[in-house]
């Protein structure tokens, strides 16, 4: 959606309690006055489609679909710059991670650069207990376009090189380190 | 000073320099550490990214640990994502109640149980406030006269639960730098965020956040920072950057125990200045100079 755009409100579906499921913040999100200060401090702004300020509204509204389709949350670096200037106390940071979580959840299919990413990433740290760099990379570029892998070739050769990286072989059967602990967290989740 | 020591996944591979040069300068310092066994990942942005409970389950799962085999001493953590993780999991659980009871139901699995006693403190917490700058200035053998330093800290190490120093404007790094010798370059993107995962994910943004900090540390000789994410991305893409900004912006970037262990005298076997992408040399040719 452009920045431009004019939604109108009488054609999109709203869910007025979409705020009750954007923990941490939850409600608090109604205390919102549209200041702008996060628009303001965040560094991707400038990237975004709806800008932090917009998104926080277009929720507060229940336009679910608007914010869950956004590009906005997939810019946000997790640096709290928002979360510790927010005027009005609201913890946004963490509720950014909640929409991402809201989108994985819902299969949102936009933005694969970076859900393909924490797909990745939550695979290799189930599979070994702790993340291995190139078997990371590897599955995140097969899993989005393996030709951009080559625009890193040179970074990866200096890499090695200079012993900052080191290749292990992939492990992909067998019990993964914590398989368990994941299963145990998603059927606890599932009694919630 | 005793720490229980949590490396963090970085630490063992694309920033070994950064664990082996913490260790030795906190033995120089007299300090003992112990490395956490059986450690696993903190859950980094992604854990809680997939599911709440699992965003505080694994951060628990070493804290857990931690407690087990300790006998009080707070946790080392070198990186600030980790940091930011224990530390966001210890709010949780003291603010919801019957977050702790889920958190265990789940480490049953691990055979663990967590109690809520143990306190995860960043590395920069620990240099700045548990030794004097007398104490640091003593181990000195080859002061860094001469030398302007940038200091970085990125935006974790300092938000949103840290208790040590400012949110937006820290100075814990200030006094050790000049207790080492350094001229130190103030500037304004001192806690600003490195671009994390965006130089991947998104690079056309990360590596402008990137580079904006690059350029905010000219004229230093090198910037000094403390988190191994910060680190990667702003010593390895400052190609990439140069090349998207349309000039040439070349600056070395070394963590903080590094720049320490120079200063001390410690040999390039735990520093591993080789390992950088761009080179040290000339912070260590502006050493000779001086």
């Amino acid at each position: 959606m452009a920045t431009s755009e004019v939604i109108n409100l009488t054609a999109v579906k709203r869910d007025p309690d979409f705020v009750d499921r954007l923990t941490p913040a939850g409600r608090l999100l109604n205390r919102c006055i549209q200041c702008g200060t996060c628009s303001a401090s965040c560094p991707s702004a400038p990237a975004m489609d709806l800008t932090p300020r917009k998104m926080w509204r277009l929720a507060q509204l229940g336009f679910q679909d608007q914010v869950l389709h956004s590009k906005a949350m997939w810019l946000c670096s997790l640096c709290y710059i928002c979360h510790v200037r927010c005027p009005r106390g609201i913890p946004l940071t963490e509720t950014i991670v909640k929409l991402k979580q809201l989108a994985l959840q819902e299969g949102i299919g936009e933005w694969r650069e970076s859900t393909a990413f924490y797909r990745a990433f939550a695979d290799v740290m189930r599979r070994y207990g702790r993340t291995r760099e190139i078997e990371f990379m590897v599955r995140y570029f097969l899993a989005t376009n393996p030709l951009t892998a080559l625009g890193y070739a040179k970074l990866g050769l200096t890499l090695l090189a200079r012993g900052k990286v080191h290749p292990e072989l992939p492990r992909l059967g067998g019990e993964g380190r914590l398989d368990r602990l994941f299963e145990r967290v998603a059927e606890l989740e599932g009694q919630q | 000073m005793r720490y229980l020591f949590y490396p963090g996944c970085s630490a063992e591979s694309s920033a070994l320099e950064y664990k082996t040069s913490t260790l030795a300068v906190l033995e120089a310092l007299g300090a003992e550490v112990e490395e956490l066994e059986d450690w696993t990942c903190c859950g980094a942005s992604v854990a809680s990214t997939m599911s709440d409970l699992l965003g505080v389950v694994l951060p628990a799962r070493n804290l857990a640990l931690a407690e087990q085999v300790g006998d009080g001493q707070d946790l080392l953590v070198i990186c600030s994502a980790c940091y930011t993780n224990f530390r966001r999991t210890a709010v949780a659980i003291a603010s919801q109640s019957g977050l702790l009871d889920t958190i265990n139901q789940a480490l049953e699995v691990e055979e663990l149980a967590y109690h809520g006693t143990i306190t995860a403190r960043h590395l920069m917490d620990i240099l700045a406030n548990d030794f004097s700058l007398e104490a640091i200035a003593a181990r000195v053998q080859r002061p860094l006269t001469g030398l302007t330093v940038a200091p970085y800290y990125g935006c974790q190490t300092v938000r949103p639960y840290s208790p040590f120093d400012d949110d937006q404007r820290p100075t814990s790094m200030l006094g050790i730098l000049e207790a080492l010798g350094a001229t130190v370059h103030r500037h304004n993107r001192e806690a600003s965020c490195c671009g994390t995962s965006l130089l991947t994910t998104k690079p056309e943004v990360g590596l402008q956040m990137a580079g904006a900090i690059l350029e905010a540390s000219n004229p230093a000789d090198c910037i000094v920072t403390v988190c191994p994410m910060c680190h990667f991305n702003l010593d390895s893409y400052q190609d990439n950057i140069s090349q998207l900004l349309g000039r040439s912006v070349r600056i070395p970037v070394l963590f903080l125990p590094q720049l320490m262990g120079l200063a001390f005298g410690l040999p390039e076997s735990v520093l591993m200045f080789k390992r950088h992408v761009v080179p040290v040399r000339p912070v260590l040719a502006r050493l000779s100079e001086s």
